[in-house]
């Protein structure tokens, strides 16, 4: 383990940026904090989180497919791809750093998808403890430790140092480049912090987030429960879950006509939008409570059920701060787990 | 006040003179409350919350419950009450089937603001005349209430109910604000100034749709951001400006229906002050068609909709706008 | 950089064959001449005219013909609308094969066969038909009960009847919904059709069809002793990237696109109800 006098910080920053981009969470000036380019003069958010979660580097929001040319009766496709330029990603939350593995059985499954994966290949992340977890946090409920988060190279800031710890190969090429600016350090104070985090985890309000019961054995009997009208009642369909969560992945695939050529290109949608199952005869997914039925048997029972029990879920609790009318995940499991 | 509007909802869903009731649903947190139908005594009891976090307009949800069978209670606050009426003379909602209860409101509070000044691991909220008291597991704290409002709660145009079958507490008045303060400092900047505001701000807008869903004035049953001929469906645009555009659309489209009761601005993920659009837009009307407030009655006609001899001439609006 | 599959490759249509007053069937292959690619029968492609749209077709030649890839395409949105208007040479962008594709060389091999179809859903099967026909040996005796609103409705009608009906161990009973003056064939629904034929228990079923049609028709079979899982059929559902990642076509933990379309009944009863 190495430390970095938080003084020293901006010198870490520039050394990074020298070679790849570095992006990290930086205020935005509406009390909220966002991934940003970094540039000279910019320092770290102190928010917990993010309101916009990293998936964005892997999985952006909009991304060019490919691109057409129409003449006559002839069709040219263009291949617009073109290798990812690499990347660090500073101060992600364990959440976070979790939510890259479950993309990663969606993306990489195969037929591999290419575009996440030159990006993913492209991307280091370093990711950075959590030592006041806001009550909205239910990480620990699908096992990721915030004191001690996944990723390529594992940050701790602690008493004005910051702590660092290659974990992968990628990890370890990228530490060594700025090795030359940092110390020797002993994990006391590391583990400490650890210990500590790991109490407030145990005293939050939704520290006793039970997930029993589900995963693949209880399919049919979710799915039909007569619970999900009520849930469901007051939810305005507008997405904004699905936009903030690390995890939702669905996206859509649109042609648009440039007058130059047809790009097609994809972009995030949202199964609680009215057409997201919409067919020339029909749509098998007719009220609101069919999409939010769907959204959470998705994350809670189909995913563990296809993905050897993991959840499509991080607890990084955006949802619960962002729904406007407050429904959100935590209070679907235990309404679906009572019996 | 809690107590005495579980006291009276329950007594008129025993006495049978409606069917449910829509009023809001505790959470986990103090803050979380979530807009819910309730059917009986016992559902009530158990999870009828009314406190300073219950921000959220029902009147929008009348749309769908005043059109089922049986009768509905809904619980307005003064400011909820003018988008009801709004709707009631859009034809949106059925009068009818809908028993309004006025209720008093002192202004409710945003979590966001709150926990702003880095309050975190909130377990309990308690008021008490001006103050909050914060309970969290890192300790106690204490906030002004008048800070950290709700945005629209900063600048209440009004305590008074336009609208109920019956009132619990007293009705209040009219109120003389500053709601026009901000955008008359939009005004005064030069153009290069207000677009490079507008663009910042609307920048970080991820095209969730939350604003439109939650506005009472939006109750297109095929929103033409959802049809795919209208030409500005893309759930991604060309390009940030395209994205804007959404607002800008929207902002059109409601203008002379919203009654600017400010649930744009709270249901938005990333801060940003929609409402402020919409204001701009009353100011406008107020201008140059005479003060109107949306939503203040059943009757009255909107300027937009109306095609009068006193209507301020196109060239007048386009000499002031094309600076 | 690596093979990706939402890049479509260029498909040219070289024949339009007009079917019925809603189908037509095109004669797709790639531009250096043969097949775009392999598939197995039942599997599925994905055609586009770029800046119109996209969309999921069953492949209803069999992989058996070398030359060429047909599809029969009922009209009835936006995309294909614009199909039927387009003439042979018309380039398009396909991309495939997507699906888990008919059982042929396991479940059903040495198998007595029974294929019900309605209207269009005979398009997946006849992949399959031609197949079995291929490798006659391999399978049993072939029944097909085929139906539609009227005789101009039939699909593949003269294929039918110059080839299938005309074949040893083939039987075919065609049917319409209505009387009409050119027919004297069976008059009434596929189902009422099925149990009236009347089949023994020892075949494997295949169905596609309307969603009503295959309700019935599997009554019908459960009544004659049949047990769902001899019986197999093809879902439909909205689709976009067709290997299971963009989320849309799911029931339950299945996505239709990749772990279907072809399911036995079943299998279907272990998936939630919500198609």
């Amino acid at each position: 383990m190495r430390k970095l006098s938080l003084f020293n910080i901006s010198k870490l920053y520039e050394m990074i940026s020298d070679n790849k981009q570095l992006y990290l969470p930086v205020d935005n000036g509406a009390g909220q904090a966002g991934y940003k380019k970094w540039e000279y003069g910019m320092t770290m958010s102190q928010a917990l989180n993010t309101v916009r979660s990293a998936k964005d580097f892997f999985f952006p929001q909009t991304e060019n497919l490919v691109d057409f040319k129409m003449n006559g009766k002839n069709i040219e496709i263009i291949d617009t791809r073109s290798e990812a330029e690499d990347f660090v990603l500073f101060g992600v939350r364990a959440c976070d750093a979790r939510s890259f593995s479950i993309l990663d059985k969606v993306f990489l499954s195969d037929p591999v998808d290419s575009f996440y994966k030159s990006r993913r290949e492209h991307g280091t992340v370093i990711t950075l403890s959590c030592t006041r977890p806001e009550e909205t946090c239910f990480c620990t409920a699908f096992g990721i430790d915030p004191s001690n988060p996944e990723g390529d190279i594992s940050s701790w800031i602690e008493d004005g140092d910051i702590y660092f710890e290659a974990i992968t190969d990628k990890g370890a090429v990228l530490m060594d480049s700025f090795q030359s600016i940092l110390d020797e350090a002993d994990e006391s104070a590391v583990e400490t912090q650890k210990t500590e985090t790991r109490k407030i985890m145990a005293k939050l309000p939704l520290a006793d987030f039970n997930l029993d019961g589900f995963g693949d054995a209880a399919l049919l009997e979710k799915f039909n429960s007569p619970k999900w009208a009520e849930l469901s009642r007051t939810c305005l369909g507008c997405g904004t879950c699905t936009f903030v969560c690390p995890t939702c992945q669905c996206y859509d695939i649109c042609d648009f006509d440039t007058g130059h050529e047809v790009k097609r290109f994809r972009c995030w949608d949202s199964c609680m939008y009215s057409d997201f199952t919409k067919m020339a005869h029909g749509n098998p997914r007719v009220t609101q409570m069919e999409k939010f039925r769907q959204r959470f048997m998705h994350k809670l029972v189909y995913f563990p059920a296809n993905n050897n029990g993991e959840y499509g879920c991080v607890g990084c609790g955006r949802c619960l701060a962002k729904c406007p009318i407050s429904m959100n995940i935590a209070k679907v499991a235990k309404k679906l787990g009572d019996n | 006040m809690q107590e005495i509007m579980k006291q009276r909802a329950s007594v008129l869903l025993q006495e049978g003179k409606v069917d449910r009731v829509l009023g809001w649903q505790a959470g986990v947190f103090v803050y979380d409350i979530t807009p819910s139908v309730f059917t009986n005594a016992e559902d009530l009891d158990h999870g009828f919350v009314y406190n300073d976090f219950c921000g959220n307009n029902l009147s929008k949800y009348l749309v769908k419950e005043s059109r089922k069978e049986g009768k509905v209670a809904v619980f307005l606050k003064p400011c909820d009450t003018y988008s009801f009426n709004q709707l009631i003379k859009e034809n949106r909602i059925l009068r009818d089937k809908v028993y309004v209860i006025g209720i008093e409101c002192g202004g409710k509070a945003d979590i966001e603001k709150i926990k702003a000044d880095g309050i975190r691991g909130v377990t309990g909220i308690t008021g008490e005349d001006d103050t909050y008291i914060v309970d969290t597991i890192y300790g106690s704290t204490q906030v002004s209430k008048s800070r950290v409002l709700l945005e629209r709660c900063m600048n209440c145009k009004s305590k008074k109910h336009v609208v109920y079958d019956e009132l619990i507490g007293d009705d209040g008045e009219v109120q003389v604000t500053d709601r026009f303060d901000m955008v008359e400092k939009l005004e005064k900047m030069s153009a290069d100034e207000r677009f490079e505001f507008w663009r910042g701000e609307l920048s970080r807008c991820i095209r969730c749709n939350a604003c439109r869903n939650v506005c009472p004035a939006c109750t297109c049953e095929k929103c033409v951001f959802d049809n795919d001929d209208s030409g500005v469906a893309g759930k991604a645009s060309a390009d940030t400006f395209e994205e804007n555009m959404y607002h800008i659309i929207r902002a059109f489209h409601v203008a002379g229906r919203c009654t600017d009761c400010g649930e744009c601005s709270r249901v938005c993920p990333q801060n940003i002050p929609l409402h402020l659009l919409n204001r701009k837009g009353i100011k406008d009307i107020n201008e140059y068609f005479g003060a109107f407030q949306a939503g203040e009655d059943c009757e009255a006609i909107s300027p937009m909709t109306a095609f009068t001899k006193e209507d301020v001439e196109p060239g007048t609006l386009h000499t002031k706008g094309g600076n | 950089m690596i093979e990706e599959t939402l890049i479509p490759k260029l498909g040219r249509v070289t024949d339009v064959r007009i079917d019925t007053p809603d189908v037509k069937t095109f004669r797709v292959v790639s531009p250096d001449g043969g097949k775009c690619f392999e598939h197995i029968p039942g599997q599925c492609a994905m055609l586009s005219i770029p800046g119109i749209g996209e969309a999921m077709f069953s492949i209803t030649s069999s992989p058996t013909n070398t030359e060429y890839m047909e599809f029969s395409i009922k009209k009835c949105g936006c995309l294909t609308n614009w199909l039927h208007l387009m003439e042979p040479g018309q380039a398009i962008a396909i991309r495939g094969p997507y699906g888990n594709g008919f059982p042929v060389e396991t479940d059903f091999r040495g198998k007595d066969l029974l294929f019900v179809a309605g209207g269009i859903g005979l398009a997946p099967l006849r992949s399959v038909i031609n197949y079995v026909r291929h490798y006659r040996a391999n399978y049993g005796t072939v029944d097909i009960v085929y139906g539609s609103r009227s005789k101009e409705d039939l699909v593949d009608y003269n294929e039918i009847i110059e080839e299938w009906s005309r074949e040893e161990g083939v039987n075919v009973h065609l049917t319409i919904d209505r009387a009409q003056e050119n027919w004297d064939g069976h008059v009434g629904f596929v189902p009422n059709y099925v149990k009236e034929l009347g089949f023994d228990v020892n075949k494997t079923v295949i169905i596609c069809g309307p969603p009503i049609m295959i309700k019935f028709t599997l009554a019908g079979l459960q009544e004659l002793g049949f047990e769902k899982k001899q019986v197999y059929t093809t879902m439909e559902l909205k689709m976009k990237c067709g290997v299971g990642k963009c989320g849309r076509c799911n029931i339950g933990g299945k996505y239709v696109c990749k772990d279907g379309p072809v399911f036995r009944c079943d299998q279907l009863d272990e998936m939630p109800n919500e198609y």
